[in-house]
């Protein structure tokens, strides 16, 4: 059966179509969703895409929590539902307390649109599944504020459950611990700022991606 | 009856949390002959009047508003200014 993949679409996304079509090229079937739905219809998995929800207004997620469909997203989640936020997406899982921490503004304070090399730290994630510690990954960021931020307490949290899912080979956002993705206890909610939708076809110069977005619609 | 109430919510960056905006500041301001500043931190600032019963409600009414949405905990700390609407 194919794997029903809902991209939720917030005012302001600018990258779910882009998810869409990777998600097709892998072998699931990616479909839109709207941020003012109250239900999720009967998709298998779900990915916040990026961009800038609601126009980063106040901070970069904080209003899209309150979007309707955010509900039923928390519910999918905690229900064991494989919840992935890419970018601006990773942002609201931070700001919907679906992950632990923030994302703040790049050291250096410059917009970063560049590969990146990302280690694969755990694969007890949704993302991951398929893939072995220590493989690299060639996926592109494209961020203003991706610079992971959390408490000590938090970070010590992460390292012994093993919840760090990438991290940077060359840390180019200041991200506490070099951290590029993380997850949820369950492994089933991923939040990560490189983009795996932008490196799902070789003439993107990668295919590393779509090993991610192959964990998630569950194809080996 | 309820009373409106002047708000001025200060957010900054928690202590021990990076600033690179500040820095940047920071390191500018010699070059216009401002020597001798620092610990710049930039922060925002929201105004707002709210109606409460009293001065109690009214700050405990922001307090939760921060708390679950003007500021995010895990970087950002408050400071409120509040009085009778002037």
């Amino acid at each position: 059966m194919t794997t029903r993949v809902g991209v939720v679409v917030f005012p302001g996304s600018n990258c779910e179509h882009d998810v869409v079509e990777a998600v097709d090229a892998v072998g699931g079937s990616g479909e839109l969703l709207w941020h003012k739905d109250n239900s999720l219809g009967d998709v298998d998995a779900v990915v916040l895409p990026g961009g800038f929800a609601h126009g980063d207004y106040l901070r970069t997620g904080a209003m899209a929590r309150f979007s309707p469909i955010m509900d039923a997203v928390t519910r999918f989640a905690q229900d064991g539902g494989p919840v992935v936020g890419i970018c601006n997406g990773f942002q609201i899982l931070t700001e919907a307390q679906l992950l632990p921490g923030a994302l703040y503004k790049n050291q250096g304070l410059k917009f970063l649109c560049q590969p990146a090399v990302l280690r694969v730290e755990s694969t007890d994630s949704v993302l991951t599944r398929r893939l072995n510690v220590g493989d690299e990954l060639n996926v592109p960021i494209n961020h203003f504020e991706g610079n992971y931020v959390c408490s000590e307490e938090i970070l010590a949290v992460l390292r012994e459950n093993d919840l760090i899912v990438f991290t940077y080979h060359d840390n180019p956002n200041g991200a506490t611990a070099d951290i590029a993705g993380i997850r949820n206890e369950n492994g089933n909610v991923v939040g990560l700022m490189p983009h795996p939708e932008r490196a799902a076809h070789s003439l993107l110069g990668s295919t590393d991606g779509a090993l991610l977005l192959k964990g998630l619609i569950g194809i080996d | 009856m309820s009373k409106e109430f002047d708000v001025i919510v200060e957010v900054s960056l928690r202590e021990g949390i990076a600033d690179p905006e500040g820095l940047t500041i920071e390191r500018a301001l010699p070059a216009l002959g401002f020597n001798g500043v620092s610990d710049v931190r930039v922060g925002k600032s929201l105004r707002f009047v709210v109606e409460a019963s009293d001065e109690r409600d009214a700050r405990h009414q922001v307090e939760s508003m921060c708390e679950r949405f003007l500021a995010n905990p895990v970087i950002e700390d408050v400071e409120i200014t509040l009085g009778p609407l002037t």
